[in-house]
């Protein structure tokens, strides 16, 4: 029964943890484990990668911010947005407006990107976020939809002059300019990824202070956050402004990586493959933007490269998300360590004592020392 | 102090909620009735999910109705819910931690913590609370309840499915309320026992009119109660 003579116990633990309570990790992958990726992924990587794919990387890196952004509304909040490839869109138009008419930093106007697009995002989150589920979704989409024909109509910035940037012309365009530190496609893999990470370290940064509890009770419980006096609505539209804003960084990132951005390029069949690629990732682990993102840009790369239709992958990503949804509703990120746990136990035991594993799992318990 | 008057809630068709007047001075009150009479619903009103169609409430001289859902919770309205509410992938302290409170920095750590050890959970408060059982939930939720310095205290059924010796455990803790946070309790319960072994003052709802109210003793032997109840299970 509790606490009846474990009260100095328990108090005991609870001063010894105060200081625990304050720095609780998120997730059970190593801090070592995540530096040295990221330290692979800007160092390591890049002399394996043929230019082909560095470009792809790059995406990889761009889209990872984006399925975060999703990931982070779906999993932790419970929005369903089928329109993020729109907001992608605001963020990369306005990055390319920017960076034609003005000689700013290019990590100002990335920024500045991400604020344009999270203003808009706002005053489309104002009233759409009283919905949820299917109906959101849907207008989420409708959205995009409506984004796709205005910029088809508006046409990305290629160097022209006024609001809309375009000069009516698609033969001498100048490139979208790029920073002067990261010009060649390695440097500007390498940048997207350090704009990656600070992304990551924004989202982690609240998911473990005070809006990613209240995000999490709002996902479990509407009454009870509001019974604990949490602000929904405000939290709500908290997410949604953060999810655009990196979204909208990314947005300008991908502006300086395409040199040349142009509308037929964008699709409302994006905004829901990346639905699709983040629930497969896994929208509870910020992993899981990681893996969406491989699966959205390089394994059509890789898929081209060999020579097969990437048409197919809209299929496999069909089956992938009911696989995921009936089996595995964690994603891949959940899944695959836990695979991988039970694959290593297997070889561990296989390597240990040859033909033990079958017995031991037949046994059910794994005891050493005969043979 | 609380003060109800004249208090009218309908659904559609239903009134769930028939002209209530009811006032409770101080300590942990019980409310009881049949299934159906209006406890929830009365809950429902002061915690603000349901706006009522006419009527009046004063807590502590604040007029409650003029408040949303959040902000009555930050003025001090607490809550617990018929099902159990506490967030399951967060931990015992987050579940805890996440109430509105005026206080600040560590003095708010230190009466989260001071929070968590008056329920009497005897595990980490770093424990997911989506490992605990039943028992230790309703805890969590209790501890949220009497977290940040609250002013009106709601219980609603915290004893439903719970096995007897922590019904007993869960009676001490609610008991202990007004003491320890200085607020008025209401405790919604079917189980008459804890109810009487709880509260000082009881009153009874019936088809959403108050037919009773009183030091609990008195109310419980209430020959109108017993009528209330009647064909219903638990009677003392």
């Amino acid at each position: 029964m509790a606490g009846v003579d474990t009260k100095g116990h328990a108090a005991e633990t609870v001063a010894g943890q105060r200081f625990a309570l304050l720095r609780r990790p998120e997730r059970p992958v190593h801090l070592s484990v995540t530096v040295a990726l990221v330290i692979f992924a800007l160092f390591g990587l890049p002399p394996l990668m043929s230019g082909y794919y560095t470009g792809y990387a790059s995406l990889v890196a761009i889209y990872s911010i984006v399925t975060l952004g999703l990931g982070l509304l779906v999993g932790r909040v419970g929005l369903y947005s089928l329109g993020q490839g729109a907001v992608l869109q605001i963020g990369a138009w306005t990055g390319a407006r920017l960076l034609f008419a003005t000689a700013q930093p290019f990590p100002i106007v990335i920024i500045e990107a991400g604020v344009v697009t999270m203003l808009i995002g706002i005053v489309i989150g104002l009233p759409a976020i009283r919905l949820s589920g299917l109906y959101l979704a849907l207008i989420t989409l409708m959205m995009a939809g409506a984004f796709t024909v205005i910029l088809a109509t508006v046409n990305f910035p290629n160097g022209g002059g006024g609001f809309t940037g375009y000069n009516g012309q698609q033969s001498t365009i100048p490139p979208i300019r790029r920073p002067s530190i990261a010009g060649t496609d390695v440097a500007y893999y390498r940048y997207a990824v350090v704009v990656a990470v600070l992304m990551f370290l924004l989202v982690y940064a609240h998911l473990r202070m005070r809006p990613g509890r209240a995000w999490a009770a709002i996902r479990q419980s509407e009454p009870a956050a509001l019974a604990a006096g949490i602000n929904t609505t405000f939290y709500k539209l908290w997410a949604w402004a953060l999810a655009s804003f990196i979204t909208g960084v990314a947005g300008g990132v991908l502006a300086g990586q395409a040199h040349y951005l142009y509308s037929i390029n964008f699709t409302t069949q994006d905004s829901i493959i990346l639905l699709a690629v983040a629930l497969m990732g896994g929208v509870y682990n910020l992993w899981g933007a990681v893996i969406a993102a491989l699966l959205m840009q390089f394994l059509p790369a890789v898929l081209q490269n060999l020579g097969v239709s990437y048409a197919w992958l809209t299929i496999l990503f069909g089956v992938g998300v009911l696989q995921v949804l009936t089996t595995a509703p964690a994603g891949i990120a959940d899944q695959f360590p836990k695979d991988m746990k039970k694959l290593g136990g297997l070889i561990w035991r296989l390597v240990r004592r040859p033909g033990a594993a079958r017995r031991t799992s037949a046994a059910g318990a794994p005891t050493g020392g005969t043979t | 102090m609380i003060e109800v008057e004249n208090l009218t809630v309908r659904y559609g068709g239903v009134t769930s909620l028939d002209g209530m007047s009811l006032v409770f001075e101080k300590g942990t009150c019980g409310l009881i009735g049949p299934n159906g009479a209006g406890k929830t619903t009365f809950f429902n009103v002061l915690s603000g999910f349901v706006r009522p169609a006419s009527g009046t409430v004063r807590a502590f001289g604040t007029d409650l109705l003029k408040l949303t859902h959040f902000r009555r919770a930050r003025w001090g309205v607490r809550r617990t819910f018929q099902t159990e509410q506490a967030i399951e992938e967060l931990s015992i302290y987050d579940n805890v931690a996440m109430v509105a409170s005026p206080l600040r920095g560590a003095a708010r750590r230190a009466d989260v913590l001071a929070a968590i050890e008056y329920v009497g959970m005897d595990v980490s408060p770093l424990t997911r609370v989506g490992t605990l059982g039943a028992g230790q939930r309703r805890l969590v939720e209790v501890a949220r309840a009497v977290a940040g310095k609250p002013r009106l205290v709601l219980l609603d059924e915290p004893a439903a499915g719970l096995p007897e010796e922590e019904t007993v455990h869960l009676s001490t803790v609610i008991r202990g309320i007004p003491d320890y946070t200085g607020a008025l309790t209401i405790l919604v319960d079917h189980d008459m026992s804890l109810v009487s072994a709880v509260c000082e003052t009881t009153a009874v709802l019936d088809f959403g009119k108050l037919i009773a109210t009183g030091p609990t003793a008195a109310v419980l032997r209430d020959e109108h109660v017993m009528r209330a109840y009647l064909g219903t299970a638990e009677v003392l």
